[in-house]
């Protein structure tokens, strides 16, 4: 009860930051050089004021800023995105169609990151500044500065080109007409190099957060009175000291939903992957605005819807939370 | 003083800094070891590395000289990290010290935007800005800075919340302080040197960005940049892979640099996580 | 009686580079069944590192080079970790200062008690259960069933200190180490726990071993006491024998430094108020538009006080009661929501911001922190220069008067160019005093002023203020949660409760006839309020502590 008031408190609050960022994308489109009209009329070659004054009153053009603002919300409200002229179909088809890739891959990239983050953050945490915890350490820092597109690239060139072992791209073999279990497998196959490459930033941040909230849980006092009752070094790490650490862990989750997103546009473009990010890097070199924003919208709803979950997982971990 | 020397003990900083000083030593030395433009013609196209004595790292696919890329390449990574670095982490202290310091409705109402901002995917809103803007050096700089404020500003209000209400802040108001001289005389240099160190955060991340774009071909086209040289050498890559592999090295050694330099600017500013 | 822990020629060592190599020199004592030891000193005498060395729980880069701890024949010292392990908590419990923060957050009072059970006894579910909820009964909870399924910050301070010695007595260890249990609580608390605690040391015949700081709690719990300094034991002996005839200097003069719970002869003050609250109320409001339970606060409710010109007026209550919002209230730090603050023809309440930075000349304040009170980045003279020059004083002159201020504050005048690190806490104190006095105010609000400070640095600090009060003819409301602080100090006291002044009157009157309920069970929790600290010959020569009289206890 305590958490889903929260929740639905939380989901609330989210809304005004929806629409200052709806209203900051509108003008943000107000200040590109030539409207949807002038990118039609330059697609199809000119033509002459009359048709174009009507194209303008056919978009809606020809009224006020404020006017088409308030329109531009109540479509967007209604999760009408628009048309896309490139694709010849709504926007929201188009988006609809790309989701399910990048969610799988943002999943798994997730789920990787922070597991393998955590474990190695525990590790090295409880061998603090001894070696293991300086090569992982210094491997993290090495992670962290790896650009992900040259990491995909370099993974393609040795596991796919010299090796043969995993694909070089794509999500799953075109054509094999795989089913079932079969075809599963088959995408899992396709998505190790591709999760690898998303994960890798995050995996190192994740690392250093987990060692240092280590660090600092094992100084708080209830560390100290745990020791006190006689528990043994083990078990005062996984009663009393992980859970506490795992708090910036989980906040760190809904703080990077978004810079996952953004790194996907690289990892899908690398793989030819058909995912949302490789739609928006389309959508920009095509011009093709519509969709672009269609897209920046579903993500921003992506990454809020994110935050919610977090926000319910965290106020689980921590009763200090109240509504 | 005591920092200095500190840095002075600390490995990661000294290696950061070695790096750091190679990298800076090649953005300064580009016009005078590779006097030409990195991006005409010099040669044969797809030359490997150390095959010809006059191109060291080879030739890329339109038999440009990779070496002159590499080194004019530093120029642009570190003046774009730079700059956009400056403009975030101003931008961040601004916004953040003002909502720290005055609290209620300020507060709420900055907090708000920078939400907003941080809702979006920062990768997607310098899609969109390039999009609309068009892909200038200067346009994608002031755009990298654009997205990157967010996070220093929730930093810089962090500080503030927790030293506004310090009792030496309050001192000062009892004597009879202005509000001005007590956010950027009194309180900001004592919340300064956690929003330091994340600038060299920022900074990676910043030179990671516009080597994304460039290798996207989403950057500066007429600039030589070490992203673009890698997406060059994309079509290549079954067999000259070098083409890529290089500039991805010089990259993640820059960034490696940047991210130990700050380190090593923690362990200093922080003497008390480092004893642990 | 033998002991039943004997701490041998005890030598720990503390890490290079600290100000001294010892945390503690062949320490010598002897806990016997049933009775409770007082461990008591200043900070950095050692005392924590005691406690902390007979477990094996010291910090890091800190151990024992030589001694025993002698439990039942054998020496902890040279015990495996696995060994140690099967000790704490079962032979040995231990509770700690700061309840908040010694318990897990993340889960409930049950279940940490429980633990005990889980970890020392193959004891089931249930029988577990049942046994947590006889400590809790044990320990006076309110609804014990209720605390089992809480979590820590949903108790009370006094609480979750209650529920830390449920946990502590779990096993019924023969040792119980309890260090500064209740520092961190109210002095109402306080009581309690104190009588909690030695009514469950007598029920059980528990060996105690009580580390305070403070002599009113060992006049009030303990049966022997060992006083430390710098590491060392420099007097032990029965608990009336060394409270009311120390031998050691030492002793001596932190005894000394106590203030007697008995007021001075009144002074007399007859000028006219300086300084008038009128009805000042302020009220605090947490949570937004969107939150689900706005919660009102009143931190100060409709006061109504005055400060005699040349007086000190004392403002004390436990926390909570409103008294440092009320401070802050008056120098402006917060805006009051009604009322009046009455200085000079002035009502402080009414001026624009503008107004009254103008008319912090007037009024100035002092703080409780001296580590968060003074900018770390900033020289302690231009501290101490910052005021004046906010009202249009020169650099040059004002820091040269900084050097002034210094002197007049007992500070080396050289001292100026030093940063605040390098003083220590009652000098910093000093330097904030100094700051506050740069502007010659007619009025200075002093926020708990000498809480943070060690009992003789703080009796040195308190005779400054008393001196200089006179010198400079001040008027001054002082902020105390420290009765016998309060005592020495007012000539007026103001008792506070949950915002309310509930009841005022010169200090001789209150503290001999308090006529509020809340004033007489303040009065009667002040911890060995029997006691009179005797008069040393050398603390009585001094001619700046007027009346250390073993007067009348009240």
């Amino acid at each position: 009860m305590r958490i889903l008031l929260l929740a639905l408190r939380r989901a609330a609050s989210s809304l005004p930051t929806l629409l200052i960022l709806l209203i900051g994308l509108f003008l943000l489109l107000q200040l590109a050089p030539g409207d949807t009209v002038d990118a039609l009329v330059a697609q199809i070659g000119g033509g002459d004021p009359k048709m174009i004054e009507e194209l303008r009153r056919f978009y809606g053009l020809d009224v006020s800023v404020a006017v088409q603002l308030g329109r531009y919300v109540w479509r967007l409200l209604q999760l009408d995105l628009g048309f896309s002229a490139i694709y010849g179909k709504p926007v929201s088809a188009v988006i609809l169609e790309r989701l399910p890739a990048t969610l799988l891959l943002m999943g798994s990239s997730l789920s990787f990151a922070f597991a393998a983050g955590m474990a190695l953050g525990v590790f090295s945490a409880r061998r603090v500044n001894k070696w293991p915890d300086t090569i992982i350490s210094t491997l993290g820092l090495v992670f962290y500065a790896t650009p992900s597109f040259w990491f995909g690239l370099m993974g393609i060139v040795i596991f796919a080109v010299h090796l043969g072992w995993l694909p070089a791209g794509g999500l799953e073999e075109i054509g094999a007409g795989y089913t079932g279990l079969r075809r599963i497998l088959d995408i899992a196959w396709h998505l190790v190099l591709p999760t690898l490459t998303l994960a890798l930033i995050f995996l190192a941040t994740y690392l250093r957060i987990m060692r240092a909230s280590m660090l600092e849980v094992l100084t708080l006092d209830f560390v100290r009175t745990a020791r006190a009752k006689g528990l043994s070094p083990g078990r005062v790490v996984s009663r009393h000291v992980l859970r506490n650490a795992l708090l910036p862990m989980v906040t760190l989750i809904g703080l990077q939903a978004g810079t996952m997103l953004g790194g996907s546009v690289v990892v899908e473009s690398v793989f030819a992957l058909p995912g949302l990010g490789r739609l928006a890097y389309e959508a920009v070199v095509q011009r093709d605005l519509n969709t672009l924003l269609g897209i920046v919208f579903v993500s921003a709803l992506l990454v809020i819807a994110v935050n919610f979950i977090v926000d319910i997982l965290y106020a689980r971990l921590d009763p200090r939370i109240v509504t | 003083m005591e920092s200095l020397k500190r840095i002075g003990k600390s490995p990661t900083a000294v290696i950061g800094l070695i790096l750091l000083i190679l990298v800076i030593g090649m953005a300064l030395s580009a016009p005078y070891l590779f006097p030409r433009d990195p991006l005409s013609l010099a040669g044969r196209p797809l030359q490997w590395p150390f095959a010809n004595s006059r191109f060291w790292l080879g030739t890329d696919t339109t038999g440009r000289d990779i070496a002159a890329q590499i080194f004019h390449g530093a120029r642009v990574s570190l003046l774009i990290g730079l700059v956009a670095t400056a403009l975030a982490i101003t931008i961040g202290i601004v916004v953040g010290a003002v909502a720290g310091y005055y609290g209620g409705v300020v507060d709420d109402v900055l907090m708000r935007v920078t939400e907003a901002f941080q809702t979006l995917p920062n990768f997607l809103l310098l899609l969109v800005l390039v999009a609309v803007f068009g892909t200038d050096i200067k346009t994608v700089t002031i755009a990298i800075g654009l997205v990157s404020w967010p996070a220093s500003a929730r930093l810089t209000r962090a500080e503030f919340l927790s030293l506004r209400s310090r009792e030496f802040v309050q001192a000062c108001r009892t004597l009879g302080m202005r509000d001005i001289q007590i956010i950027f005389r009194e309180i900001l240099p004592n919340a300064l040197p956690p929003v330091i160190v994340y600038a060299s955060v920022i900074m990676a991340v910043a030179i990671l960005l516009e080597s994304s774009l460039a290798f996207l071909s989403l950057s500066d086209p007429n600039v030589p940049s070490w992203g673009n040289l890698i997406g060059t050498g994309r079509s290549v890559l079954r067999t000259q892979w070098y083409v890529s592999a290089i500039p991805g090295g010089a990259i993640l050694l820059t960034v490696l640099a940047v991210s130990l330099v700050g380190q090593g600017l923690n362990d200093a500013l922080n003497p008390r996580l480092k004893s642990r | 009686m033998s002991a039943v822990l004997s701490i041998e020629a005890l030598t720990v060592a503390l890490p290079p580079g600290a100000d001294r190599p010892h945390a503690l020199e062949d320490v010598t004592l002897g806990l016997n069944a049933n009775e409770i030891l007082c461990v008591v000193g200043e900070s950095g005498s050692g005392k924590s590192m005691t406690a902390g060395a007979i477990l094996g729980l010291l910090p890091e880069g800190v151990h024992a080079t030589a001694g025993r701890v002698i439990l039942d024949g054998r020496d902890l010292l040279t015990m495996t970790e696995e060994q140690l392990q099967k000790i704490r908590g079962a032979r040995i419990g231990m509770i700690f200062q700061e309840p908040m923060t010694a318990l897990n957050p993340l889960r409930t009072i049950g279940d940490q008690i429980g633990e005990m059970f889980r970890i020392h006894t193959p004891l089931g579910k249930a029988e577990i259960e049942n046994q947590v909820l006889g400590l809790l009964r044990d320990v006076h909870i309110p609804d014990p069933e209720a605390a089992r399924r809480a979590y820590p910050h949903e108790l009370s301070g006094g609480q979750r200190q209650r529920a830390m010695i449920a946990m502590a007595l779990a096993l019924e260890p023969r040792v119980l180490i309890a260090d500064e249990p209740t520092t961190a609580l109210d002095v109402t608390t306080q009581a309690q726990i104190l009588k909690l605690i030695r009514e469950l040391q007598q029920r059980k015949g528990t060996a105690v071993l009580f580390i305070t700081h403070d002599f009113g709690v060992v006049a009030e719990i303990a049966d022997r006491v060992a006083v430390m300094q710098r590491g060392k034991v420099v007097e032990e002996g029965r608990a009336d024998e060394v409270l009311n005839r120390p031998r050691h200097p030492y002793t001596r003069a932190l005894i000394a430094a106590v203030p007697p719970l008995a007021p001075p002869p009144p002074k007399v003050v007859t000028g006219e108020p300086v300084l008038r609250i009128e009805h000042v109320s302020k009220t605090y409001r947490k949570g937004g538009l969107l939150s689900r339970n706005k919660r009102v606060t009143h931190a100060v409710k409709d006061a109504t006080l005055s400060l005699p010109h040349g007086g000190t007026l004392g403002i004390v209550g436990e926390s909570g009661s409103g008294k440092s919002t009320l401070a802050r209230c008056i120098v402006r730090l917060l805006d009051p929501d009604s009322g009046s603050i009455l200085l000079g023809g002035k009502d402080l309440a009414r001026l624009s911001r503008a107004e009254m930075r103008a008319e912090t000349r007037n009024i100035q304040m002092v703080f409780q922190d001296p580590f968060a009170s003074l900018n770390p980045r900033r020289k302690a003279g231009e501290l101490v220069a910052q005021g004046p020059m906010v009202h249009g004083e020169g650099r040059a002159k004002a820091l040269a008067r900084a050097k002034e201020l210094f002197a007049l504050v007992g500070l080396d005048p050289n001292a100026t160019e030093r940063y605040p690190h390098e003083f220590s806490g009652g000098q910093r104190q000093r330097i904030g005093l100094a700051r506050a006095l740069a502007l010659e105010p007619k009025v200075l609000v002093a926020d708990e002023p000498v809480s943070a400070l060690d009992v003789s640095v703080q009796a040195q600090v308190l005779r400054l203020l008393a001196d200089l009060r006179e010198r400079l003819g001040l008027s001054m409301v002082f902020i105390t949660h420290d009765l016998r602080v309060a005592a020495q100090i007012c000539d007026r006291i103001a008792v506070m409760k949950e915002g309310v002044v509930v009841e005022e009157g010169p200090t001789a009157e209150v503290f001999t006839a308090p006529r509020h309920p809340y004033t007489q069970a303040l009065l009667a929790s002040v911890p060995g309020r029997t006691w009179t600290p005797p008069v040393s010959p050398d603390a009585a020569a001094e001619p700046s502590r007027p009346s250390a009289e073993p007067a009348l206890a009240p």
